[in-house]
């Protein structure tokens, strides 16, 4: 599989990450946006290359006059010298309010401090398809720099005006165009004063180089992360309102479950409290949080139940029923040489089956909407990584115009792939109709943990040859239903079949940080490493004899020679551990050292080290902490993480049930970044996660002769498994 | 039992109306538009919710208005002091120990409390301490760093 930078990446359009594009757009004119923001330069970038166009600006607002459609971004220069810059991605922990300010930085040559961004306001910015797939990185950055350094050339070109010298000889830096000859200098907000300026650029202009960026490529800290620590920023859930009412919303006992009878005259009753009823859903507004849980409380309804799966027996049942779908959601399949003829040359076979549970996003700010209804028309602030969808999800709940809905979406407590949809928001916005007043809706940690949706389950079926040289010789390799995201093996392997199977599923499921890919390198990984030992090879020496790649190469020699891998055993307790891949224009390789209880089964993670490169380096320190806490995620997965259900119920919906990774569980983890200034910089919000589980799993085996083959591994112990 | 009608919060006494079973975390944020606080579990689980109260961590979420009516109750927006931040806010900025950043109040909070009560906690003894705080993004190792650098005291910038 090629990983030459120049081939263009799609975006995948795994479940719950496509959604048609709306059929309504509100327009803005040009003196519209001058009269909004004041005079000034405005840029637009306007996209042309087909994948990042796939992701933003395909439908950009109807902008009038001479501006384009197919906007992904613009930037606005104001009389003061403010730069406000407006983009459809939204903030949700990753960091990119920092990095997208250092890419306007970079090329505009401002302070960070000069810079605002206005992001995921589907009044304000451009349309944007959403905030997944490590996407803002690879796009957005290189669209806002282009922004920016268009915009510096029209300043120097004022400057060049007012001085009537040749621009070639000026130059711009901090805010400034100064003339190097003459000594003149002059503020941009000088240059700008009483212009409306306007200009739209196509993504072809020259760039600065990473190898020559000031301020990419710096640890520069988040933004604003003063109003974080000191609890200033208002999170969606923190919105408010005058007159606002708290929403609750009446849930079924189980899934698929419908309704039969419900007695709502003793919530009528109460004092201060509106009731709705709108077929099968029922919710309450109140003015505060407790009254409406009483509300709620008070209504006595009949549901109609239906036989549901349960995880025992689930992968069983994803076996059992493939499905046949059309387009994205369907089947595909890789196929190259013959796989029964490599099994044929092999001199040594194995056949092996993974399966990997539910696991939930637990995002610790749960889904959050504020409703506000103006006549027709509404407004929604609410915590998701798509505002345009949820926009859509809106118009069409409420069957108005898109050009009707507003949706804004404040920095959110985190997302993970979790917040693709726009439910609670459909809620606040059917309760506040029906209440007049504006309606905030929050759902609690066990409605988070039943009524949002899961990382698919899969059942990962693996047979395999190698030659006692070490060669790989036939891989065949069949994902049913956790999805086809990093499914292709990276291995040079002469006869491969590789298969993504849809199935029916038991839960509501959709991406998740990683998406299948963690799912897929598991499988890969730990089935190397099944091979390395049938062959009696180290797994890493194993891995390099059977890989050109060397993007991938570089990231586990890092990896290794940070660990000191190869270096003898600490005990017989103790085992070691290697596993990467690649996903998303990133390469990752994880080792891990894990020592062994054998008297309790224990299992503890020694240490880890993450090798990791994505290109050129945007920000150091936030790519470290983006592959540090992928790496704990990571562990939830891994070792503990599952969502049980029996028969349309969860059985685990509270943090007191469902264990995420807390303070003790995080080994030391030691990260090594390669920066690779010679290329792209891509996304690093998934990948990191990717070589954790492989490589516990595979030091696991190392210690104690037993494989796990199911994520996570080790819920209870080594004992129970 | 009466309604609540009065709180100690922040070293301001507020005027408020609330059942006394009703959640601290409810009245802060309903009432006093302390939104700083935040909701993450509603069973003392998850720790975003930590307020110090008498100077000890205590989850808001699942204490009730009425057993600390009486009491005197910080919360993040009350650690800033004249424009100056807290050491272990300052930490937590230098350690750049924040993504989402939804955990950090609680986290900060609930750290203030372990160095009034430890002033030099060894790392072991920060884990045990913040086990009840959960940070989904995953940051712990930049948090025990922050926790570290605010018992030290003011040091260069590891930047």
């Amino acid at each position: 599989m090629t990983q030459d930078s120049n081939v263009p990446v799609s975006v995948e359009p795994e479940r719950y990450e496509f959604r048609a594009a709306s059929a309504h757009y509100f327009e803005l004119q040009r003196r519209d946006f001058f009269k909004f923001l004041g005079a000034g330069i405005l840029v637009a970038c306007v996209l042309k290359d087909a994948p990042a166009s796939q992701e933003s600006g395909a439908r950009a607002p109807q902008f009038g006059e001479s501006l384009p459609k197919e906007i992904s971004a613009w930037l606005h220069i104001g009389e003061s010298g403010v730069v406000t810059v407006y983009t459809g991605k939204v903030e949700i922990g990753q960091n990119i309010r920092t990095s997208l300010s250092q890419a306007v930085a970079e090329e505009l040559r401002v302070p960070l401090d000069a810079i605002r961004l206005i992001m995921g306001d589907t009044q304000l910015t451009p349309f944007d398809m959403g905030t997944f797939g490590s996407r803002t990185t690879p796009t957005m950055n290189l669209q806002l720099r282009k922004a920016s350094a268009a915009a510096r050339d029209i300043l120097v070109g004022l400057a060049a005006q007012k001085w009537n010298v040749d621009r070639q000889r000026l130059t711009a830096s901090a805010g400034r165009i100064t003339d190097p000859e003459t000594k003149r200098t002059v503020k941009y907000a000088a240059l700008i004063r009483g212009q409306r300026l306007t200009e739209t650029i196509p993504a072809e202009d020259p760039l600065v180089p990473a190898s020559q960026w000031t301020v990419e490529g710096q640890s520069v800290p988040k933004v604003d992360g003063r109003e974080f620590v000191t609890g200033r920023h208002r999170y969606p859930s923190d919105q408010a309102l005058p007159g606002m009412l708290y929403g609750k919303v009446l849930r079924p006992p189980s899934f698929g479950a419908t309704l039969v009878s419900v007695e709502l005259p003793p919530a009528y009753a109460m004092k201060g409290v509106t009731v709705v009823q709108d077929g099968d859903f029922i919710g309450v507004a109140a003015a505060s949080e407790d009254l409406g849980s009483r509300a709620l409380a008070s209504i006595h309804a009949k549901w109609n139940e239906q036989r549901q799966p349960s995880s025992k027996g689930l992968f069983d049942y994803l076996k059992d029923n493939p499905v046949e779908l059309k387009g994205f959601e369907g089947a595909s399949s890789f196929e190259a040489g013959s796989v029964d003829a490599g099994m044929a040359s092999a001199d040594h076979r194995l056949q092996r089956s993974y399966t990997v549970s539910y696991i939930a996003h637990a995002p610790l700010e749960p889904r959050a909407a504020l409703a506000q209804w103006s006549g027709n028309s509404l407004t929604v602030w609410t915590g998701t990584q798509r505002p345009f969808a949820v926009r859509t999800e809106l118009a069409q709940a409420f069957r108005i115009p898109e050009d009707r809905v507003r949706v804004l979406m404040p920095d959110m407590g985190s997302g993970y792939g979790g917040k693709h949809t726009g439910e609670c928001a459909v809620e606040a916005a059917r309760l506040a109709r029906a209440a007049n007043q504006p309606v905030k809706v929050v759902w609690t940690r066990e409605e988070e943990f039943t009524w949002a949706y899961f990382r698919p389950a899969g059942v990962i079926d693996m047979r395999g040859g190698v030659r006692g040289d070490g060669a790989i010789t036939a891989w065949d390799f069949v994902n049913y239903n956790s999805g086809a995201a990093g499914i292709r093996t990276f291995y040079d392997i002469p006869n491969q079949r590789i298969v993504f199977q849809p199935t029916r599923y038991p839960l509501r499921q959709g991406s998740y940080r990683g998406l299948a890919a963690t799912a897929n390198h598991f499988a890969r990984e730990s089935f190397m490493d099944e091979l390395a030992h049938a062959v009696k090879m180290d797994p890493l020496e194993f891995r390099l004899r059977n890989l050109k790649n060397d993007r991938l190469r570089a990231v586990f020699q890092a990896a290794a020679k940070k660990f000191g891998w190869g270096n003898s055993k600490a005990g017989s307790d103790r085992g070691v551990g290697i596993a990467g891949g690649f996903e998303k224009g990133g390469n990752v390789a994880t080792c891990a050292e894990v020592a062994v209880d054998r008297s309790s089964g224990a299992v503890q993670i020694a240490r880890v080290v993450t090798a990791f490169e994505c290109g050129a380096v945007v920000n150091p320190d936030q790519l470290l902490n983006q592959v540090q806490g992928a790496n704990v995620m990571g562990l939830g997965g891994a070792l503990f993480e599952a969502v049980e259900f029996d028969n349309g119920r969860i059985l685990n919906p509270r943090f007191s049930q469902y264990r995420v990774p807390r303070f003790s569980d995080v080994p030391p983890i030691d990260v090594v970044l390669l920066d690779r200034k010679d290329l792209p910089s891509a996304g690093a919000g998934e990948t990191p996660l990717l070589g954790l589980a492989p490589a516990i799993g595979n030091a696991i085996f190392d210690a104690t002769g037993t494989r796990l083959r199911s994520l996570p591994m080790v819920p209870y112990g080594l004992k129970s498994d | 039992m009466a309604n609540i009608k009065k709180l100690h919060v922040n070293g301001t006494s507020y005027a408020i109306d609330a059942d006394p079973q009703t959640s601290l975390l409810a009245v802060l944020r309903e009432q006093l538009d302390l939104t700083g606080s935040k909701y993450g579990c509603g069973e003392g689980q998850c720790g975003a919710c930590t307020v110090l109260i008498d100077g000890k961590a205590r989850r808001s979420c699942v204490t009730s208005i009425g057993s600390v009516a009486s009491r005197r109750i910080l919360t993040i927006e009350g650690l800033e002091r004249k424009g100056r931040l807290h050491p272990v806010q300052e930490a937590f900025l230098a350690e750049g120990a924040m993504q989402c950043a939804y955990c950090a109040s609680g986290m900060i909070l609930s750290a203030v409390a372990l160095l009034e009560a430890n002033r030099n906690p060894s790392e072991p003894e920060i884990s045990k301490a913040m086990e009840g705080n959960i940070c989904r993004c995953g940051i712990y190792p930049r948090i025990v760093a922050a926790i570290r650098r605010a018992a030290q005291g003011p040091q260069e910038s590891r930047r």
